[in-house]
C-alpha cells in the first residue's frame, strides 16, 4: 500500500485499484473544529479535481476534491455520528470514502509523504 | 483590500499566546487559541478574556450635550443616568442604520464604543451632524478587553476591588495594578460580564493579570462570532447595515418611549411608520434542520422556489450542538413556529423560525427589570 498526497491536501492511500480519500492533518489543523462532513454516495462517479465531499468547521464550509477519479465504494458513516473524528484521527479512522480507481497514472502527479511535509512547510 | 493589517496593542501577546492571526476590520486578530468550541464553552462555564481594541472608543463633549446626541441617535438620552450605558443606533435619513454602538454618561461627557470596521465613518458622520462647539474625540491611545462568562466577576473583582457592586449596563473607573480602568458590566455574548478600557500601553499587563486567574482564559473572533449569535446578538455589516431600519432588524427596543413620540431623529418618520404598521421583513432566528450549518449568504425561499430573503449569519452552536442562523424574512413568515425553507450550496435546507436568544441570557441585573 502506498500513500500519496495532493497540494488540496488530501491523502490517498492505494491497494491494487482500490483507494481511500481523507483529508490531511494540516488540512484539520487550518480548518478547525469539524461540525459536519457531507460525503459521496456509493456508486458516484468523481474526476479528478472535482468536488467529493463538502467539511464544515464552525467558521466556515469547505468543498473536498477528488484526488483521482473512480467509483465511489464506500463512505465513512462514522463521520455522520462524529464529525469531530476527522480532527481527532484526520489520517486514520476520520477516513472520507473509498474509491475504484478509473485511471492509475492519475497518481503520478501527486506527493509522496516527504514531498507533502515540504510543501506544507512552504505554506 | 491590498493595504496591509494594522497592528493592534496586545499583536505579540497573542502571538506568544499561540493565536491564530487573521484580517480582520482592517486588523491583524486572534481568530482562536485552543480551538473555537473549546473557547466558546469555556467562556460560557467560566470566563474568557477577548481583545476589542479593534472597536472605536470616542468622547463626545462640549455644548448642549444631550440635544446633540438626540439629534443623531433614536436614544432617550435625557434620562440616562451618570454612569449608565445603552446599546443605540446610528441612523442615515432613511432610518437605515450607519452603526449601532453604546453610549455611556460619564459626567461632563458621553463616551461611545463603535465598530471597527466602521468607526472612521462614524467619526466623520458625527462631526458632520453634531453642532457646532461640540467634539467627538477619538481615543486611538486606549485598548479595549472584554472578560465574559459566570466566573467573570470573580475574576476581575479580585483584581478590581468594587466591580461585583456594578449592575448591568453601569459602568465606572476602577484601579486594576495602579492602571486607571473605566469598566462596565456589558459585552456581546449574553453571559454576565464587564468590558475594560484601558491605556494601550499598559494593556499587556492588565492582560497578563486578567489570564493569571484561574478561570480565565483568552478567547479568540471566532468564538466571539458564535457566542453572539447564540445569544441572538447581531453583528454589524452583517445582520444590520445602511438599508435596514432598527424595526426590521428587531431592534425596536432601542428606539425608546419618549422618542417614538416626539420624533426628531434621523428618520423618525419612517421608523415610527413601521413602529405602527410593521414591516415588509423582519430579523428571525432559525433553527436549521439536520446537522449542516447554513451560513450568511444562503438564500430564503418560497414554495414556488422565488427568493424572499436572506441569511446574514449562520453558523453552528455548541451549546445546542446544532445549526442556527440569523436570517431576513417576510413579515408573515417571521412569527416562531413558522416554516422556512433556505437554499444553500445547492441544496434546500428546512428551518424553523424560533424566539431569540438561541442560549438564555444570564446578565447580571440589579433589583427590578431596567
Amino acid at each position: 500500500m502506498t500513500r500519496y498526497f495532493t497540494e488540496e491536501h488530501e491523502w490517498i492511500e492505494v491497494d491494487g485499484d482500490n483507494a481511500t480519500v481523507g483529508v490531511t492533518d494540516f488540512a484539520q489543523g487550518q480548518l478547525g473544529d469539524i461540525v459536519f462532513v457531507e460525503l459521496p454516495e456509493v456508486g458516484k462517479q468523481v474526476t479528478k479535481g472535482g468536488d467529493a465531499a463538502v467539511v464544515e468547521s464552525v467558521k466556515a464550509a469547505s468543498d473536498v476534491y477528488a484526488p483521482v477519479s473512480g467509483e465511489v465504494t464506500e463512505a465513512n458513516g462514522a463521520l455522520q455520528d462524529d464529525p469531530s473524528l476527522v480532527n481527532s484521527a484526520a489520517e486514520s479512522d476520520g477516513w472520507f470514502f473509498k474509491l475504484r480507481l478509473s485511471d492509475n497514472h492519475q497518481l503520478n502527479g501527486l506527493m509522496n509523504a516527504d514531498q507533502y511535509k515540504a510543501f506544507c512547510d512552504s505554506q | 483590500m491590498s493595504e496591509p493589517e494594522k497592528i493592534l496593542p496586545l499583536d505579540g501577546w497573542h502571538r506568544a499566546q499561540a493565536a491564530r492571526m487573521v484580517p480582520f476590520a482592517g486588523y491583524s486578530m486572534p481568530i482562536q487559541y485552543e480551538g473555537i468550541i473549546a473557547e466558546h464553552r469555556w467562556t460560557r462555564e467560566n470566563a474568557g478574556l477577548f481583545d476589542v481594541s479593534h472597536m472605536g472608543q470616542l468622547i463626545v463633549a462640549g455644548g448642549d450635550l444631550d440635544a446633540a446626541l438626540e439629534s443623531v441617535l433614536p436614544a432617550d438620552i435625557r434620562i440616562l443616568k451618570d454612569g449608565r450605558l445603552r446599546y443605540s443606533l446610528l441612523l442615515n435619513d432613511h432610518g437605515g442604520i450607519i452603526d449601532d454602538l453604546m453610549v455611556t454618561r460619564r459626567g461632563d461627557h458621553f463616551y461611545l464604543v463603535v465598530n471597527g470596521a466602521t468607526k472612521y465613518g462614524d467619526i466623520e458622520h458625527l462631526e458632520a451632524k453634531l453642532p457646532q462647539g461640540v467634539v467627538v474625540d477619538h481615543m486611538k491611545e486606549q485598548a479595549l478587553l472584554a472578560l465574559q462568562g459566570p466566573k467573570a466577576v470573580e475574576a476581575l473583582a479580585r483584581l478590581a476591588p468594587g466591580v461585583a457592586e456594578l449592575g448591568f449596563m453601569t459602568g465606572g473607573a476602577f484601579d486594576i495594578d495602579g492602571i486607571r480602568c473605566w469598566i462596565s458590566r456589558s459585552g456581546y455574548t449574553g453571559e454576565d460580564g464587564f468590558e475594560i478600557s484601558v491605556p494601550a500601553s499598559q494593556v499587556e499587563r492588565i492582560a497578563d493579570l486578567l489570564i493569571a486567574q484561574d478561570e480565565v482564559k483568552p478567547i479568540g473572533l471566532g468564538a466571539r462570532d458564535s457566542l453572539r449569535l447564540e445569544a441572538g446578538l447581531p453583528l454589524y455589516g452583517h445582520d444590520l447595515d445602511e438599508a435596514t431600519t432598527p424595526i426590521e432588524a428587531d431592534l425596536g427596543f432601542a428606539v425608546s418611549k419618549r422618542r417614538r413620540g416626539e420624533g426628531g431623529f434621523p428618520g423618525a418618520a419612517r421608523i415610527i411608520g413601521e413602529i405602527d404598521g410593521g414591516t415588509i421583513r423582519k430579523r428571525v432566528g432559525l433553527a436549521v434542520l439536520g446537522r449542516q450549518p447554513v451560513r450568511e449568504g444562503a438564500i430564503v425561499v418560497d414554495g414556488e422556489g422565488n427568493e424572499v430573503g436572506k441569511v446574514t449569519s449562520g453558523g453552528f452552536s455548541p451549546m445546542l450542538e446544532a445549526p442556527i442562523a440569523m436570517a431576513y424574512v417576510p413579515a408573515a413568515a417571521a412569527a416562531p413556529g413558522s416554516d422556512v425553507r433556505l437554499a444553500s450550496r445547492g441544496k434546500i435546507f428546512e428551518a424553523e423560525v424560533v424566539p431569540m436568544p438561541f442560549v438564555p441570557h444570564r446578565y447580571h441585573r440589579k433589583g427590578a427589570a431596567a
